[in-house]
């Protein structure tokens, strides 16, 4: 009996575990993506690009947003709720400056000749993969102002630590993502 | 010990639920009670009674194109009625019969059998069998459902447009499906199939992680996992496949829709269309079937599973013993999960394929008739020297098991590459997946509604209607499909609008009208039910009972009529598995029965 429950009270938070489930989901749609970018680029016709350098900087800018979740985090545990907001505050403005910045690399990119239409290459896949990618960093980004919104407008006080932390959790994971998914474009495209 | 017994199991898991058991208290509006509801039995109704009206759309379009292939080119006045340029002079014309076939497959597939079966079974028997107040996101649930509505509307939209639906078949092939001046069902019926499809990926996803963290997270005090029911098990599992390969679908998808409305090359090379050459080069089409397949074959079991879990529950439940070889059960389900994702390649033997590899496919696909023999013969075990009360509910499990072997011996020699070569897209095929999936994943679902209408409504389906529905289907299904083996050795093609100026093929005229009589007959059989259904809501047998069927399961500890949180009161401890039936001179003993002292074990 004590065994059953000590199991059950280790038990992670049903929202954390359901995030965790969601991000192995995101995966295999970039899994499927990125091994048929593998397959294309073996065949006829496929293009090579030159990665504009503007993807370095948003590269920057998401890492660094990874450390201010992360300070976020934890001044929200001891209770720095004014540190808290700023840490917040910070993360979205890097989000939004993540998103800027892919939209100049996909410009560059453009200006490059780059295009949708003609044969196949690794710009088209680029296009679609980072495209993608950023459509969840937008989407990380509303929740983000949500829970922005919340931390000045709300006059509820909320104690627990797991919307956070969730939060979080999908924000490194995004962040990461962006790393393999740029690492893959520098060592097979 | 007497500490212990006051901390609630997974305190997290019990702190919302009691949240939601207090809106249990509040007076609802209709709004929040029946159609935004956030109560997942709601939601299961929601998804079966959705799934319902697909049922008789799609199957209603099987009994048009069925027709056209029994009577070749005879006139039938009324279609013109209903279907104006489509069926001219009363014939059904061959864009039509393209869009229906591909309607057909894509409705009966994804609306009826995924969310019709997995999104009614999962919602309604997850939390009730595990011992949950409600999902672990009953706000996701919702929006699970109504992602799933507005899939169907988009794609029921595109029933009503001048171009037509989607045609070219379910697989929506490139380079045909991506280029809009190759047919009518490419134009904008395609685009609206791909959105469609895409907001159902959305929807399966949105339930498909709710299940898994239900399951996983938010089971009552002493539900370990080998205590739980079979259907729980097999739910848990299609949700994985599921979380893990409409993914790749989408991605899919959208390259397609890249490739359709941007000019992009990731599927076309090369190709000259009405006399038109297109820029596109270096695409792969081979490649959308790799991606298409990797979702589509994990499909056929995100179909197969709940159907076999329901199964097998309702046999025990009805032959009054215990599931035979619980731990085996559990292990086949698990084999077939993992085999699902490495067979992707047996679809596609004859699209070039390297042999080598076609042979690793071959290998890994009939590996799973181990898992599928050991189930079929747990099944019959689980029967044999059963005290077998045959309710509709049984028989349509026991359909089940008979189709299951059928299709299943079918799929041994579709799976052998070089016998594929001969048979590949003939009549066999759709013999072999309509007997094995379709049908037998319908009577799993036929099954599980008996079953559970009780817990659903409060009243009992009409029996009588129920076995006159059994047998014209079961009989009808093996009418229908057998003889199409025979076509399909004979070399007969699928998807073919007329093949009269086959010679060799005339021989089965008179069979492929046989067919279509049937399908007719077996039609107004489902629609007999449907109205058994309806009518059952309103005006069934009421159950007087909480356990009608005498079974060991949690949902059947609930009030008749229960309210949003399930339980009142405190959720009710588990003691033992799912399966103590005819033990110790008992005839059952609920889950929630402690083991006694001088209990014997099983």
């Amino acid at each position: 009996m004590e065994v059953v429950m000590n199991q059950q009270r280790k038990k992670i938070h049903p929202h954390k575990f359901t995030l965790w489930v969601a991000i192995a989901s995101i995966l295999m749609m970039f899994a499927g993506l990125t091994s048929a970018f593998i397959v294309k680029s073996n065949l006829t016709g496929w293009r090579n690009i030159k990665m504009p350098t503007v993807f370095w900087y948003s590269t920057a800018a998401i890492l660094l947003s990874s450390l201010t979740i992360q300070v976020a985090i934890r001044s929200f545990k001891q209770r720095e709720m004014k540190q808290y907001r700023s840490m917040i505050a910070w993360t979205l403005v890097l989000g939004v400056a993540f998103i800027v910045l892919q939209y100049f690399g996909f410009k560059n990119l453009w200006e490059q000749n780059i295009r949708f239409s003609g044969s196949a290459g690794a710009g088209q896949f680029l296009y679609v993969i980072f495209g993608l990618h950023a459509l969840h960093v937008i989407g990380g980004a509303i929740a983000l102002l949500v829970m922005f919104l919340k931390a000045y407008v709300g006059k509820v006080k909320l104690y627990s630590s797991v919307p956070v932390e969730v939060m979080a959790t999908y924000w490194h994971f995004v962040d990461i993502l962006w790393i393999y998914l740029l690492v893959f474009f520098i060592v097979i495209g | 010990m007497s500490e212990a017994t006051h901390i609630h199991p997974g305190s997290v898991g019990h702190e919302v639920a009691h949240d939601d058991h207090h809106h249990g208290h509040h007076e609802q509006s209709f709004i929040t009670k029946y159609i935004f509801s956030q109560d997942h039995k709601t939601i299961g109704k929601q998804f079966l009674i959705t799934g319902i009206i697909w049922a008789i759309v799609g199957g209603l379009f099987s009994v048009l194109f069925r027709l056209q292939l029994g009577f070749p080119g005879q006139s039938f006045p009324i279609l013109e009625t209903f279907f104006g340029h489509w069926a001219k002079g009363g014939t059904i014309q061959p864009e039509f019969y393209y869009a229906l076939v591909t309607m057909h497959g894509t409705v009966l597939v994804f609306f009826v059998l995924t969310a019709g079966l997995s999104g009614t079974f999962a919602n309604l028997l997850i939390p009730l069998q595990v011992g949950a107040r409600d999902m672990a996101s009953p706000f996701m649930n919702m929006l699970s459902y109504w992602f799933f509505f507005m899939a169907s509307i988009v794609m029921i939209s595109s029933l009503f447009i001048q171009t037509g639906p989607a045609s070219g078949g379910w697989t929506v092939y490139p380079p045909l499906s991506a280029l809009g001046q190759a047919s009518d069902g490419s134009k904008l019926g395609m685009d609206l199939w791909i959105v469609a499809m895409a907001l159902f990926v959305v929807s399966s996803l949105l339930g498909g992680l709710n299940y898994i963290a239900t399951i996983l997270n938010m089971r009552t005090k002493g539900m370990s996992m080998t205590r739980l029911p079979l259907t729980i098990w097999a739910l848990f599992f299609t949700a994985v496949l599921g979380v893990l390969s409409f993914p790749v679908l989408l991605s899919g998808l959208i390259l397609l829709l890249f490739d359709r409305n941007l000019g992009t090359s990731f599927y076309l090379s090369d190709i000259v269309v009405a006399g038109e050459v297109l820029p596109n080069e270096g695409g792969s089409a081979i490649l959308f079937q790799h991606l298409f397949w990797f979702l589509g074959h994990p499909e056929v079991y995100i179909i197969l599973l709940p159907a076999m879990g329901m199964v097998s529950e309702i046999l025990s439940v009805n032959s009054r013993k215990p599931i035979f070889g619980y731990m085996a059960m559990l292990g086949s389900l698990f084999a077939i999960a993992i085999l699902a994702f490495l067979v992707w390649a047996h679809h596609m033997f004859v699209t070039g394929l390297n042999p080598f590899l076609g042979s690793v496919f071959v290998l890994l696909t009939l590996l799973i008739a181990v898992p599928s023999a050991i189930k079929v013969f747990n099944w019959l075990t689980t029967l044999w020297r059963g005290n077998i009360r045959l309710f509709p509910s049984t028989l349509f499990a026991i359909g089940f098991v008979s189709l299951f072997i059928s299709g299943g011996l079918t799929g041994i020699f579709l799976g052998n590459s070089t016998i594929d070569i001969h048979l590949h897209d003939t009549m066999f095929v759709v013999a072999h997946f309509h007997i094995v999936m379709g049908v037998a994943s319908m009577f799993g679902m036929f099954a599980g509604v008996y079953h559970w209408f009780p817990k659903m409504f409060g009243r009992y389906l009409n029996a009588t209607l129920g076995y006159v529905h059994f047998w014209v289907t079961m009989i009808g299904s093996y009418l229908i499909f057998w003889p199409m083996h025979y076509e399909g050795l004979a070399g007969m093609p699928r998807r073919y609008l007329d093949k009269s100026i086959w010679k060799s093929f005339n021989q089965f005229g008179d069979l492929d009208k046989m067919i279509t009589v049937v399908s007719i007959i077996v039609f107004a059989v489902q629609l007999m039910f449907v109205f058994n259904f309806f009518y059952s809501i309103f005006k069934g047998r009421k159950v007087t009972s909480t356990n009608p069927w005498g079974a060991n399961t949690l949902e059947w500890t609930t009030p008749i009529n229960p309210g949003h949180g399930n339980w009142e009161g405190e959720i009710p401890e588990v003691h033992r598995w799912a399966y103590d039936y005819g033990k110790d001179g008992r005839e059952f003993i609920p889950q929630t029965e402690p083991v006694g002292a001088n209990e014997s074990k099983h």
